[in-house]
């Protein structure tokens, strides 16, 4: 062994390699596995019971084909792209923003006690968070048809993809609020004090000084918080297994495969699910390595 | 031209007059959005502050009618509190996991150059980003099931630790990396082996980072709906977050006291766990804590 290459404890190559092989191989059996599996299942009728299940056969792109004409699978993809667009991109983007603006403004005690709540919102674990809306979207006894006035409205019902768009937004802005805060934290004051010196409003302050500066936060965090809510679970916490107007993705999956049980079928739609994340983080990936030189 | 100098001061005027008019416009906006957007974050949370003292919860947030009974019924119920065991046993066999198996790697890929180390982890991190419980829902399953772990605490550990793993080493690296190697040189001076010099040298000079990482794989767990849900069949060992949504999804009539005590205790947790870690390391290290 070499003395300058930082092995001070004397490990050499094998020893480390031994010492890194447990989480390798957990993580090799668990993560790696599966994604290449689903590669070989999603060629097969596999089913999780009946004699598909025993003798599954291999019906090469079959499911591909279903999965793609099938416009309950294009259903899916279009409510969930509507989702993303809707909750992440729009909402918890437009929100976190804007409290990290508007919050730096504000005197301290209401600005720590916006942001407990905000935090709140992420932290409170996703099956209680979706009993919480479950509630309040109540059609009989909720709070909010009692707030606004409107008795009687069946809001998971009658606006099922506002309603997850809503609660999802309200789960997740905390992450860009945080991520805005930092990246507003980092703008130059003298620029924004020169730019209000001559004149600039707060429009003109955000367009020609805020968003040069951040425009690389502003990457991330949309890139991130797609591919988080792209993958998301729990509105199928909130609207149930038997609403299909308001059935992304995560709900989609979970019915194709473990409720009517084509597991193969399923695992078509898992690899076309990892190749869209895939893109998304590789696109992610970039823009970082971009920024890092 | 006699004119100009008139016109001058009415603009020069104007322009005073505006200044406050815009400030107290801003300041109307401020207000106006700020107490908005308190009301919708607070407002669901209403009922989880409310209902688990209240006599009678309905699913409506109204001032309680003041009671601890609900908990006396929670201690009651053992579903409830299996479910709080098992939420406690899957924290704990997570955390143990990776930070044995976490520490032990980041401790090799810090220490020594094996080649293609940084491809290495950048490939896993990327893998542990698009690989979601979601996502690989179905080969997870497959898996699991081959391998007869399926209703066994022990799969869902082995699945959310293989999630969480590379992010672990990825971070314990960083700490790895800022331990100053003189102590591992003197250590191994005195005839230390390197198994030795990592517990009792780099484990206690990086207790700080080991511990952030125990904290963000419990709350991991605590929070994980998905894996449980599918990997688990019998009550008896799905965790809170399982019972929880079995609560008020399964069979008649919901009872509210039991949903409302157990919501809190299974919440209060993570919530304390968030106010430790924010004053200790502040939010930044939060920002990487919940997915």
């Amino acid at each position: 062994m070499k003395h300058d290459d930082g092995d001070v404890a004397g490990l050499g190559r094998p020893r480390a390699v031994a010492f890194a092989l447990p989480a390798l191989a957990i993580i090799g059996v668990f993560l790696f596995l599966p994604a290449l599996w689903t590669l070989w299942l999603g060629l097969t009728n596999y089913r999780l019971t009946g004699t598909a299940a025993a003798h599954p056969k291999v019906v090469w792109f079959d499911n591909y084909r279903t999965a793609l004409t099938d416009h309950e699978f294009r259903g899916a993809l279009w409510r969930t792209t509507l989702f993303v667009i809707g909750s992440a991109l729009i909402g918890q983007s437009l929100f976190g923003f804007s409290l990290a603006w508007v919050l730096q403004r504000v005197r301290k005690p209401i600005r720590s006690v916006v942001e407990f709540f905000v935090l709140l919102a992420w932290i409170v674990p996703s099956s209680v968070s979706s009993f919480l809306w479950f509630a309040l979207y109540d059609r009989r006894n909720g709070t909010l048809n009692a707030l606004l006035g409107t008795k009687g409205t069946a809001w998971l019902i009658q606006y099922p993809m506002w309603s997850i768009v809503v609660f999802n937004t309200w789960v997740g802005t905390a992450f860009s609020m945080l991520l805005y805060r930092s990246a507003l934290g980092s703008v130059p004051p003298s620029q924004l004090e020169s730019a209000r010196l001559a004149g600039a409003g707060p429009g003109a302050q955000l367009r020609d000084v805020i968003f040069p500066h951040i425009r690389s936060h502003i990457l991330t965090n949309t890139l991130l918080i797609t591919l988080w809510t792209f993958n998301v679970f729990t509105p199928y916490l909130l609207t149930g297994p038997a609403n299909r107007k308001a059935e992304i993705m995560a709900g989609y999956i979970y019915r194709t495969s473990l409720r009517v049980g084509e597991l193969g079928q399923g695992a078509a739609i898992s690899l076309i699910m990892i190749v869209i994340n895939l893109i998304i983080a590789l696109v992610y990936l970039r823009v970082l390595r971009e920024r890092t030189p | 031209m006699s004119a100009s100098p008139v016109a001058e001061r009415s603009t020069a005027m104007s322009r005073f007059d505006a200044q406050p008019i815009r400030h107290f416009l801003g300041v109307i906006g401020r207000t106006v959005f700020v107490a908005f957007m308190l009301a919708f974050f607070t407002l669901p949370v209403l009922w989880l502050v409310f209902a688990p003292f209240d006599k009678t919860p309905g699913l409506g947030v109204s001032l309680p009618e003041f009671t601890i009974a609900n908990f006396r019924t929670l201690f009651k119920s053992s579903s409830a509190l299996s479910a709080l065991r098992n939420s406690l046993i899957l924290a704990g066999g997570t955390a143990a996991l990776v930070l044995v198996a976490g520490s032990l790697a980041s401790y090799a890929l810090s220490r020594v150059r094996i080649p293609g180390r940084d491809m290495l982890l950048y490939v896993l991190l990327l893998m542990s980003s698009i690989v979601t419980g979601t996502a690989a829902m179905v080969p997870t399953f497959q898996l699991v099931n081959e391998l007869h772990l399926i209703d066994k605490m022990l799969g869902v550990v082995l699945v959310i630790g293989a999630g969480t793993l590379p992010t672990v080493i990825f971070i314990l690296k960083d700490f790895m990396d800022n331990i100053p190697k003189s102590y591992e040189e003197s250590a191994r001076l005195f005839g230390a082996r390197p198994l030795r010099i990592l517990w009792d040298v780099v484990v206690p000079t990086a207790r700080s980072g080991l511990a952030a990482i125990a904290v963000w794989a419990v709350v991991q767990v605590w929070g994980n709906f998905l894996v449980p849900y599918i990997l688990l069949r019998s009550p008896d060992k799905s965790p809170a977050a399982v019972v929880m949504y079995t609560f008020y999804t399964e069979g008649g009539q919901p009872n509210l006291r039991l949903i409302a005590a157990f919501a809190l205790v299974y919440s209060l947790p993570v919530v304390l766990v968030y106010f430790f870690v924010s004053r200790r390391y502040g939010f930044r290290f939060y920002g990487g804590i919940k997915r």
